[in-house]
């Protein structure tokens, strides 16, 4: 049973189509990377996944249900910037995550201080205790997206979607939030949207690489056509299935 | 070395800063002298020995009639106007520019209009005000209000539309309410543009509130400067100008000061 069904999406600016025709079913758990050239509506899909954007045609269920009009609590996302909010510190970033579902944004009393002993349970975790109480400024690129993927997960998202979140990251740095991320997926099973212009990256984390392209061009309009999803590649096993298939099929099993 | 790249050193650029004051001084003093050596009883630039001594009068010996220190009365009475000016705008600026920052309908219907009532000269309603609040408190505040609003209007929604909408995206993920993000991302960013805003705006306030004061008015500094210039008594008025300067300037320091240990976020990203 496919939990994110996306039907026959259009998303076109204007007389300027972006995407066409993308059609894709995911299972739950899945960690799908999407790739692609520069202007080749990835980051418009990860917009419309996540319903900041409304598709021109077509339309994207989470679990079967309707259709959502604007970005909420079944969504989480951490962008390559500006995900977490300068104003607080630390823990409240983290915290956020679950009170800003509350009337006023916020927890009173006993709630309160339950709510940040979980935030630093998770800040532990996430290897950020030690600058619980600094403001995110004062952090590292790699620590402020640690702290915007822990503050998006205490929220309990159904689906994480990342928006090149390690593209301003330092290679050595990179790899660790990898590590990072794999851990976290492993924990919580979460299905996961990841643009990256990083195909190593893409293939690596990736259970599957969907690759965003024009399929047609015209040479005298190059704006005239949307891209859409040309390969869906399964990419575990370092994007190798095929051999597995083989192995499976055609070599004699002991009985 | 380019002029870009030269430093002055600790010692010198604590001279700089304090020179230009020392030769305005000195040039006072001397054009002061000039003057009073050609004409003793010369009025328009009283020695500064002679603006001390006034100053020394006006801060402590009550007034012969009310047996009041009017210097005081009229600080209290200008600040209290001033102060009620600023706030007023200041909160209705907030909350109107957060209204307009975060909703497009409130965009849509009062920007353009906020665009044009500020391009009104607050000076040219003063008769207006006059008329219709009448001459007591409520016109000089209204007319500060009036002037610095819409500036602050502009500002703050300005400044609210400049918050990345990553930042707003993500707190709808959260959960959040219209209303949260209002008060949970958006005012606490808002509120150091809100003292920049403030400080920025200080200068038209006392422009507005010695205007309204100098036209009708009992009290307050600035009806004592013009009710003082009849007779030509520069020594007070000079007094009384230093002593605005003095306030305005505490004034935009403190705000400076409460901008930087209100708001530790701000220091390494702004």
């Amino acid at each position: 049973m496919s939990f994110v069904t996306v039907d026959n999406i259009f998303q076109s600016y204007g007389n300027r189509p972006i995407i066409e025709r993308v059609n894709t079913t995911i299972d739950e758990g899945e960690f799908i990377s999407i790739v692609g050239a520069s202007g080749c509506g990835k980051s418009t899909f990860l917009r419309l996944l996540l319903a900041q954007e409304t598709p021109t045609r077509g339309e994207i269920r989470i679990d079967g249900k309707p259709p959502a009009k604007e970005p909420g609590l079944d969504r989480g996302v951490v962008f390559q910037r500006y995900s977490v909010f300068p104003h607080m510190t630390v823990r409240e970033n983290v915290v956020a995550g679950e009170c800003f579902r509350r009337p006023w944004g916020r927890f009173f009393g006993t709630e309160r201080k339950a709510a940040l002993g979980r935030a630093d349970e998770t800040l532990a975790r996430i290897g950020l205790d030690h600058v619980a109480d600094q403001y995110p400024a004062t952090l590292s690129g790699g620590m402020q997206q640690r702290l915007a993927i822990g503050q998006a997960l205490a929220a309990k998202p159904r689906v994480l979607l990342l928006d090149e979140p390690f593209g301003a990251l330092d290679p050595g740095t990179r790899l660790s939030m990898h590590d990072f991320l794999t851990e976290l997926r492993a924990e919580t099973g979460m299905t996961v949207f990841m643009v990256t212009h990083d195909l190593e990256e893409g293939f690596k984390l990736g259970d599957r690489v969907l690759v965003f392209d024009k399929p047609r061009w015209d040479p005298t309009d190059p704006n005239a056509y949307g891209a859409t999803i040309t390969y869906d590649f399964d990419a575990r096993d370092g994007g190798i299935p095929f051999q597995k298939i083989k192995e499976e099929t055609n070599v004699l099993q002991p009985a | 070395m380019r002029l870009i790249n030269q430093k002055p050193g600790v010692a010198f650029a604590a001279f700089l800063t304090a020179l230009p004051f020392a030769l305005a001084l000195i040039a006072y003093a001397i054009g002061s002298d000039i003057r009073l050596s050609a004409n003793p009883s010369d009025k328009l630039l009283p020695a500064p020995s002679t603006i001390l001594s006034t100053a020394e009068r006006l801060l402590t010996e009550p007034d012969k009639r009310s047996e009041q220190i009017l210097f005081w009365k009229d600080t209290w009475a200008s600040l209290v106007r001033l102060l009620l000016g600023v706030g007023i705008s200041a909160f209705l600026g907030t909350v109107v520019g957060l209204l307009i920052g975060l909703l497009p309908h409130v965009r849509s219907t009062l920007a353009g209009f906020v665009a044009v009532l500020s391009m009104i000269p607050p000076l040219a309603l003063l008769p207006i005000l006059f008329i219709v609040f009448g001459l007591g408190e409520l016109s000089k505040v209204v007319l500060i209000i009036i002037g610095i609003l819409p500036f602050l209007i502009r500002d703050l929604s300005s400044r609210v539309l400049e918050i990345p909408r990553e930042m707003i995206v993500k707190a709808e993920t959260l959960g959040a309410t219209s209303w949260v993000i209002a008060i949970r991302v958006a005012l606490p960013q808002l509120m150091p543009r809100l003292i920049q805003a403030v400080r920025l705006s200080l200068g038209p306030a006392w422009l507005f509130l010695i205007a309204a004061e100098a036209i009708a008015a009992d009290q307050g500094l600035g009806y004592r400067i013009f009710l003082v210039r009849r007779y030509l008594a520069m020594d007070v008025i000079l007094t009384y100008v230093i002593w605005i300067t003095a306030l305005a300037f505490v004034m935009d320091w403190g705000l400076r000061v409460l901008s930087r240990k209100a708001f530790p976020w701000t220091e390494s990203t702004l």
